[in-house]
């Protein structure tokens, strides 16, 4: 067990030392797509070793169980995805003269360090170390938002490096004031490790607690895209590369989520359900309500995509908050549906973009007319996203839907159900803009490499697999779910 | 002198440098000010680790001190460069005696925020913390209230010295795992600004960080 912990950490990172070593050619390219697949890989066979209970390792600092697997799953499938596109992707940049062979190297060593960083989080027991881990993918991603170099991709990476780095601070004071409150009912050195936390959880100081509870939230939720501290998001998103857009709206965001509910299974023995849940909530609602409000008349496909993250970001925070385990399998549903659909969504993205020069929705449009491929790809992960049956998003909507109630928090979806009703028009609209319309004149048929080609046929073939059944995923959400303190 | 009174003295130090920070406008003194706040920083592990006769963390102390009090201060007087422009915070947007203000409304609201921490165990070192999160939100002050890339590195550092201070302060610092990670985190993210700011000086011959305004949604 320790040896698959590990290795998922590992082998990006031997992945992107290889890289560094011989620059990104065919080969060390594969190796990245590799590295992704072993995570996969180590992520099911985790899965089935952790029914029992969470394993740890490496003297306590990791853990594995059914969460981590999970986020190990989401990490390696969009990973693979991503990296698999980024050779296609790489290739445009290259002959366009929008990046050099040093750039090209620079971009595979930091997007392996980021799968690396984002596979030590989520198997992190400490809270220290999942800190680290968290503002490690901060610094892993700086240059990637930065990577085409023009003035917007600046301004996106200084607004991302400051308001990501002091949003994970504050998470840090909150570690400390954590740390204090163990160490005082009695877990010793050892108090940041979520097992002792939880053991020793009912002594807590509530007071000072509170305040570390406060401080976490508002510090990841900075890294989640919650709101306050969500301005960053959307600049990034859609200044960095597309398969750098797709891991981190697919995927960091949910790893940074991950972190809030490691936190809150502890915090809610400390101090009653109800701290974590108001902050949530609160924290879910206003997030939803300003994404909403922005994607609205969005002109940028790109923004346009990453505040639909906002917007399902805040859905689970609110379905985090309901805390039932139906609420929770949903949630992790949610995320790893959502992964894929926007994976698939931001690599077509990225094809539109250096096929038109141009994010701005008014600038492309025909899409239906000019390439098959993307046209498909759009439409299944628009629906997709949209929540449509049959795909998975549907489900794990009304699921959320159903553990509102149960919690009796069904006020709440009155305001999540409209916000979320105009946030479907919204996407309706320029999804169609941008798929139907006349060709301009002259406009030519869209070419894609074979590469980018597969890695959305895979990723559409995911999306519907797992609108009809999740499988044996179902067990290992209930897994989590029991883990995390779901009520039933 | 005696312990308490060596780690009022470290604490007082440090509150004092960034209050100091608030009042100046020369980023060169700015940065001055920021090492020697990473002295007064490292004097409280080292002190505590003296009464303690914990090696360890006199050790760490000393760590504290190369990184906080030598070479961050190294790499932010690097990005300031020789360039003639933007030495100094010409126009701020609030005046010396309003950001001096404030900076006292938000010590108060320090104490007010930090009771819980010092009553839980009230002992000379948790009865410090207060300036500890004072420094935190000075930080934070510091980094909406002026307008160059330096200035806010310098408070983001500020806010992290606080939060480093706090450690020390309840719980004589976090794990050396965790302590290691966190300083090289840290130690990237400045060389990331400092690249950066590089960066906004050819782009856009300064670093006010107004001009940063390209993205929007309309």
């Amino acid at each position: 067990m320790t040896v698959l912990m590990l290795l998922a950490i590992l082998a990006p990172a031997v992945a992107g030392a290889v890289v560094a070593a011989f620059g990104w050619r065919r080969v060390t390219a594969v190796g990245s797509v590799l590295a992704s697949a072993v995570i996969l890989g180590c992520a099911i066979a985790i899965a089935t070793q952790v029914r029992a209970g969470p394993v740890f390792a490496a003297h306590d600092l990791l853990r594995a169980d059914a969460l981590s697997a999970t986020m190990l799953l989401v990490i390696g499938t969009v990973g693979s995805l991503a990296c698999w596109a980024s050779i296609g992707y790489l290739d445009t940049e290259l002959a366009e003269g929008h990046t050099t062979a040093n750039g090209a190297r620079l971009y595979g060593v930091l997007v392996s360090a980021f799968l690396s960083a984002m596979t030590l989080a989520v198997q992190a027991n400490n809270l220290g170390v999942l800190w680290v881990a968290i503002e490690a993918t901060t610094i892993a991603t700086a240059f990637l938002v930065g990577h085409r170099r023009s003035r917007a991709a600046l301004e996106a990476t200084w607004k991302y490096v400051i308001i990501c780095s002091t949003g994970i601070a504050i998470a840090f004071l909150g570690t400390v004031l954590l740390y204090y409150a163990g160490r005082h009912a009695g877990g010793g050195d050892t108090s940041l490790n979520l097992e002792v936390l939880a053991a020793h959880a009912s002594r807590l100081d509530p007071a000072v607690t509170r305040l570390a509870a406060g401080l976490l939230l508002l510090g990841y939720g900075a890294k989640a895209g919650l709101a306050p501290f969500h301005t960053w998001l959307a600049d990034a998103h859609s200044q960095a590369p597309a398969p750098v857009s797709a891991l981190m709206s697919g995927v960091l965001l949910a790893v940074a989520f991950s972190a809030i509910l490691r936190v809150k299974s502890v915090i809610d023995v400390a101090l009653g359900t109800g701290f974590m849940r108001a902050g949530l909530l609160i924290s879910g609602l206003l997030t939803i309500a300003i994404a909403t409000g922005l994607l609205v008349a969005q002109r940028d496909l790109k923004r346009m995509l990453a505040y639909s993250s906002m917007e399902n970001m805040g859905l689970i925070a609110i379905a985090a908050a309901a805390g039932t385990t139906l609420a929770i399998t949903a949630l992790l549903l949610h995320v790893v549906a959502h992964g894929i659909a926007k994976t698939v969504l931001f690599i077509t993205a990225g094809q539109l973009q250096a096929a038109h020069q141009s994010t701005t929705i008014s600038d492309i449009t025909a899409v239906l007319a000019r390439s098959r491929l993307l046209a498909t790809a759009s439409s299944v992960g628009m629906i997709a996203l949209l929540a449509l049956p049959p795909f998975a998003l549907f489900a794990s909507e009304v699921s959320m839907a159903r553990g509102l109630t149960d919690s009796h928090l069904a006020w709440a979806l009155a305001p999540a159900l409209l916000v979320t009703l105009i946030a479907f028009v919204a996407l309706l609209r320029s999804a169609s803009a941008i798929l139907l319309g006349d060709p301009a004149v002259g406009a030519s048929p869209i070419a894609v490499s074979v590469t980018v080609s597969t890695a959305l046929v895979i990723g559409m073939g995911a999306t519907l697999a797992l609108g009809v059944t999740a499988g044996p995923l179902t067990n290992l959400f209930h897994t989590a779910a029991a883990l995390l303190g779901g009520r039933p | 002198m005696t312990y308490a009174n060596t780690l009022d003295l470290a604490t007082g130090a440090f509150l004092l440098t960034g209050v100091l920070i608030i009042w100046r406008r020369e980023l060169t003194s700015l940065v001055m000010l920021l090492g020697w706040q990473g002295a007064a920083l490292a004097a409280i592990p080292i002190t505590e680790g003296i009464r303690q006769e914990d090696i360890a963390l006199i050790g760490v102390g000393v760590g504290v001190a190369a990184l906080k009090a030598v070479v961050l201060p190294m790499l932010l007087t690097r990005a300031i460069g020789s360039a003639a422009v933007d030495r100094r915070e010409s126009t701020p947007l609030l005046s010396t005696t309003a950001s001096l203000l404030t900076a006292g409304a938000l010590v108060m609201i320090a104490f007010a925020v930090s009771r819980p921490v010092t009553e839980l165990a009230s002992t000379p070192a948790t009865r410090a913390v207060p300036a500890a999160i004072a420094v935190v939100l000075l930080g934070m002050f510091v980094m909406v209230s002026r307008r160059l890339a330096v200035s806010q590195a310098v408070g983001f550092l500020m806010l992290d010295n606080g939060i480093a201070a706090t450690a020390f302060l309840t719980t004589a610092g976090v794990p050396l795992v965790v302590e290691l990670g966190a300083s090289l985190d840290l130690m990237f993210a400045v060389l990331i600004l400092g690249v950066l700011t590089g960066r906004l000086r050819r782009e856009f011959g300064d670093t006010d960080l107004d001009q940063l305004r390209e993205l929007r949604d309309r």
